[in-house]
């Protein structure tokens, strides 16, 4: 406990990233720049770096590090989550539900409301994983496999083309902040879940590096059988992490239907959440790495946008629409050995005697 | 003694086939809980079922012919499965199997039909062979794990097939390569010529073509390569072990990369079957589902090739009768997605089966299939 936190801390945000913070405070600087002067008439500067354009990478990145924290909690704990998309869209799915049902109520009540469904039903299906993985020994992959299946079905079957959600959450502009040049208006002027997806960024990473919860879960994750052996209940943690993981997952689902889209579409989370699970692997399992990898997958989705609406390229919109996937892919293929999952992930625990 | 011995194996293959059986009864079960609870009659409806996929000549037509792409994907995720891979990608490998086989489809007019149809269903598994290696190279060299890149992977080869048959945007964006220019405003490849068609072993009305047959080969084909090869050996061990396959001088990372072509063929073979035998043409919308089902298939068939035979008959039927039961008792055909996932769940988990069924737990097999492996590195 006499470590010097600060010093750690900055070690583990500033050290093995100091270029790539480097590099995304250059970014940032020349996108100050390009709106703040009349650069901003040039259609390609406008189309890299404009407002729209950060604004749409925010919104493209929400989703995506919810999803990643996600991951980072169960596999931390050493369940390995692929089913994350499935939890999403369950998450929005219920979110869509709630919403409908409680059109009469008074707005901000009723959204409040649907985003607790979205997270409870989300938490629901962590649990479910864990279960799975648990007490049935389901391999682990297979088990979010189901999820994702059963998530889709589900929300296909129950799914409603009639109902309509009346209203979603609104930009809340922070006083002051939002005045910042080009800084205000991205960051300080966002509908609530967008805050709290940031928020949670720093949560879990206090959570996971500054508290006895999370000493723990890296210990379970990391080597199950020498955290046993001092007392902690392996399979417990596993069971909290991958239900917190699921509410995660769920409150990005909450987020697509509730704040981004105001509307559920069958299959809505098209893939983000394998997104997310590349933005875990890209950022190390750590929360402010991922918020960095999903930041760049959020970007190239907002490039994506941004290049078919400006129509300054001939170049065939399908190819345009790749960029999300094949930077994922380039992402995942280029780590070799310089990222390292857990030790314990994807393996069952069993106590000694319990066969 | 003989009697003895087939009196075991025939009780051994019993024993294999139990779980899958009750857990398919248990998931209809299961979804007929579902449908009670959201206000839809379970009876009527799997009886629609029935009827739809086994009610008459038509209904079995439609069942064999719904049945060739599940034994292909299914095979294909059963093979990678041997070398302890996941491949998720089987829907990306059907799609570019199809783009392949209806570009030599619609070209090369004048070919008889015994070089055209053969060279077309060929080029649709090289296409799934290319798509399917390219998960297995970066595997074996950055240590991307495949059930990321194949996913990705299927993103990618839907938009890539999506735009050989591109329309042309409003934005002067030159069609994509197949497109039929006679099919104005619409994307989708002219016919496939009637000499690289699959041709109907019954015509219409009973729409059945001879895809069948060459699924059929090929579940023998892998059934041999699998467990009559030393190539099928060298599979089988390093799925069980890598390191001791490589220090027993197995070539591992040609092992994976040729299973993970050879499953990318399969669903390539899938791909180019359903294109040349019953679309005669590439759309965009075309293929996807069956390579997410082609999972399921291998886990229900306990990943043999023969029990993908028969789960891909299983799934053929439920898919062959949805519509009918849609049509029959007005509940959402999306049901048989849920029956789907929960045959899946208890598959994968024997002992969710056994504890629901009070079966006696066995010494061995009883922690369902295994296909972890860790995020990076082979």
């Amino acid at each position: 406990m006499n470590q010097p936190i600060p010093a750690s801390a900055f070690r583990r945000l500033g050290g093995r990233y100091g270029n790539t913070m480097f590099i995304a405070l250059a970014l940032v600087a020349i996108a100050i720049l390009v709106n703040v002067t009349p650069l901003k008439e040039q259609t390609w500067l406008r189309v890299l770096f404009g407002i729209s354009a950060l604004n749409f990478t925010l919104r493209a990145t929400v989703p995506l590090v919810l999803g990643a924290l996600s991951g980072i909690l169960c596999e931390r704990s050493g369940i390995i989550n692929i089913g994350i998309e499935g939890m999403m869209l369950a998450g929005a799915f219920g979110g869509f539900v709630a919403k409908t049902s409680t059109n009469h109520w008074p707005l901000a009540a009723s959204l409040i409301f649907s985003v607790a469904v979205a997270v409870a039903i989300g938490g629901l299906m962590g649990a479910v994983h864990a279960l799975f993985s648990i007490r049935f020994r389901m391999d682990q992959i297979i088990s979010g496999t189901v999820i994702i299946i059963f998530a889709l079905g589900t929300s296909s079957y129950l799914y409603n083309r009639d109902a309509i959600a009346e209203g979603k959450f609104s930009s809340i502009a922070l006083p002051g902040l939002a005045r910042i040049p080009v800084v205000g208006p991205v960051l300080f002027d966002n509908p609530p879940i967008t805050y709290l997806a940031l928020i949670m960024v720093v949560v879990v990473h206090v959570a996971l590096f500054y508290t006895r919860w999370g000493l723990r879960t890296r210990a379970v994750g990391e080597h199950p059988r020498a955290a046993d052996t001092v007392g902690i209940n392996v399979n417990r943690y596993r069971y909290v992490n991958t239900s917190l993981g699921g509410m995660l997952a769920g409150l990005a689902g909450a987020f697509l239907v509730l704040e981004a889209v105001g509307q559920f579409q069958e299959g809505m989370t098209a893939g983000r959440g394998f997104i997310s699970l590349a933005a875990m692997i890209f950022g190390n399992w750590n929360p402010f790495g991922a918020l960095g990898a999903a930041t760049l997958f959020g970007y190239t989705q907002a490039l994506q946008n941004e290049l078919l609406l400006a129509g300054v390229t001939r170049v065939p919109r399908q190819f345009i629409s790749m960029l999300p996937y094949v930077v994922t892919i380039i992402a995942v293929s280029g780590l070799v050995g310089r990222v390292r999952p857990p030790a314990a992930e994807g393996k069952v625990y069993e106590t000694e005697g319990s066969q | 003694m003989a009697t003895a011995s087939t009196t075991t194996g025939f009780i051994r293959l019993l024993r294999a086939l139990l779980i899958p059986f009750l857990a398919l009864l248990a998931a209809l079960l299961a979804g007929a809980a579902v449908m009670l609870l959201s206000g839809d009659d379970p009876l009527a409806a799997y009886s629609g079922l029935f009827q739809g996929a086994f009610g008459d000549g038509k209904s079995w037509a439609r069942t064999i012919r719904k049945t060739v792409p599940f034994v292909l994907t299914g095979l294909s995720v059963a093979l990678a499965f041997k070398v302890g891979l996941f491949n998720i990608g089987a829907s990306g490998q059907f799609v570019i199997g199809s783009v392949f086989a209806v570009a030599v489809g619609i070209n090369f007019d004048g070919l008889p039909a015994f070089i055209h149809l053969p060279l077309a269903l060929l080029a649709g598994i090289a296409g799934g062979l290319l798509w399917g290696a390219i998960p297995g190279v970066l595997k074996v060299y950055t240590g991307a794990h495949e059930v990321i890149v194949t996913i990705m992977l299927n993103y990618v080869a839907s938009l890539l097939g999506g735009w050989t048959v591109y329309a042309g945007g409003t934005q002067g964006q030159t069609p994509g390569p197949l497109w039929d220019r006679t099919a104005g405003a619409i994307s989708e490849t002219p016919d496939v010529l009637s000499s690289a068609q699959l041709p109907w072993l019954f015509g219409p009305p009973y729409r059945v073509h001879y895809g069948i047959f060459l699924a059929l080969a090929a579940a023998v084909l892998i059934w041999w390569l699998i467990f009559k090869t030393p190539l099928g050996f060298e599979m089988r061990t390093v799925g069980h072990n890598m390191r001791a396959a490589h220090y027993a001088g197995i070539r591992v990372n040609y092992t994976i990369v040729l299973a993970m072509a050879l499953a990318g063929g399969l669903a390539g073979l899938a791909g180019a079957i359903e294109t040349l035998g019953l679309n005669h043409k590439f759309a965009p919308e075309f293929g996807g589902a069956v390579g997410f089902d082609g999972i399921t298939v291998a886990l229900l068939g306990q990943t043999h090739p023969i029990g993908v035979l028969l789960a891909a008959f299983m799934f053929g039927a439920l898919d062959g009768g949805a519509a009918a039961m849609q049509f029959e008792s007005g509940v959402p055909a999306d049901i048989i997605q849920i029956i789907q996932a929960l045959v899946l769940a208890f598959v994968a988990a024997p002992l969710i089966i056994r504890m629901i069924f009070r079966l006696r737990r066995q010494t061995h097999g009883d922690a369902g299939s295994a296909v972890s492996t860790s995020w990076s590195g082979p």
